[in-house]
């Protein structure tokens, strides 16, 4: 047989490889990755959602592990969230700091948190979302696993599971860290 | 009769319609400088809305897409160019953001491989018909020879 003839054969098995391989790593095709993880959060401040006179950013919150999350009350998505942040909020193993996105009405997300139980140690509101640009969330809900020096370590690019809890953002931590007294109380 | 009548009617109220879906589809808000609209205009449509993956700022009225296109806005009115605006994107949203990826040597087998696929058709079609050519030769020699 004629060698030449492997030739459209070796392209064609070349082929199947490739989209084999493809196929197999499309899990993360559409997801977002973002350039921000393993370097320092941009600076935030942003209003608080009880009190929009005071503020909590970055600044005050380095030296302390922090779960960023990005909500809204219009995001169907975080309402299938809130149980497992709720269950995060009671095993305290990190304060989760959230991010009322892009909701007009503060009144709405208060009535949320009473209404669901509030598994944020503080929330602040993003309403005109520049915060939200700048740390390139395209769709809630987002969040940001932040070390003590600032730097992002993990960004969970949707809802998060009790899995992807459990693998991404506790298996970070250190082994005894824990919500820190002084927000233990939060609002 | 009727029918052609109602359908031309219904026709009439399509086209009528038309103009108007487009126009539900770009953003009202432009800016005062006609320069910097123009650049405004270009940088929307070469940026991929976030949420939509495959409409352009341009076309996506996704709330995120409203946020990006403000975002754009303020950077151009501060004084941005157009490479300063994109760069703070990509650098936030991932190269993912740019419609035209950049070049780059990451990129260097995005933008290579069209050619060399090419090159490599025009190579074998170029072997293939010249096979072909001297196979049709040698059989007109051969029919030559036994006549």
């Amino acid at each position: 047989m004629n060698p030449r003839f492997l030739v459209p054969l070796g392209v064609f098995v070349l082929l199947v490889v490739v989209l084999i391989v493809g196929l197999n790593h499309s899990r993360e095709v559409g997801v977002l990755q973002s350039p921000l993880v393993g370097h320092e959060i941009p600076d935030w401040e942003l209003p608080m959602l009880t009190d929009p006179a005071k503020t909590l950013g970055s600044r005050e919150l380095k030296g302390q592990w922090y779960v960023l999350n990005f909500w809204g009350t219009w995001c169907y998505a975080c309402r299938s969230e809130h149980n497992m942040l709720l269950q995060a909020r009671r095993d305290a193993r990190v304060q989760i700091i959230g991010v009322d996105w892009k909701d007009e009405n503060s009144a709405d997300a208060l009535d949320w948190l009473s209404r669901l139980g509030n598994p944020y140690t503080q929330v602040v509101t993003d309403k005109a979302g520049n915060t939200a640009i700048n740390l390139g969330v395209a769709a809630a809900p987002e969040s940001f696993l932040v070390n003590p020096d600032g730097v992002i370590v993990y960004k969970e690019p949707g809802v998060i599971t009790p899995e992807s809890w459990q693998r991404e953002f506790l298996a970070r931590l250190p082994p005894q860290s824990g919500v820190p007294a002084t927000n233990a109380g939060g609002s | 009769m009727r029918a052609i009548a109602a359908g031309a009617t219904l026709l009439v109220m399509l086209l009528a319609l038309a103009p108007a879906r487009t126009a539900w589809a770009v953003d009202p808000a432009t800016m005062s400088d006609p320069i910097l609209q123009a650049r405004y205009e270009v940088l929307i449509h070469e940026l991929r809305c976030v949420q939509c993956e495959n409409n352009s700022l341009a076309d996506s009225d996704a709330s995120i897409a409203a946020d990006l296109r403000h975002q754009i806005r303020v950077m151009l009115a501060a004084g941005k160019s157009n490479q300063q605006i994109k760069d703070y994107l990509v650098s936030r949203y991932s190269e993912f953001i740019l419609f035209r990826p950049a070049y780059s040597w990451r990129n260097a087998w995005l933008w290579g491989l069209p050619l060399f696929l090419l090159i490599l058709g025009v190579v074998i079609a170029v072997r293939v018909i010249r096979q072909r050519t001297a196979l049709v030769d040698n059989e007109d020699d051969a029919d030559v020879s036994q006549s």
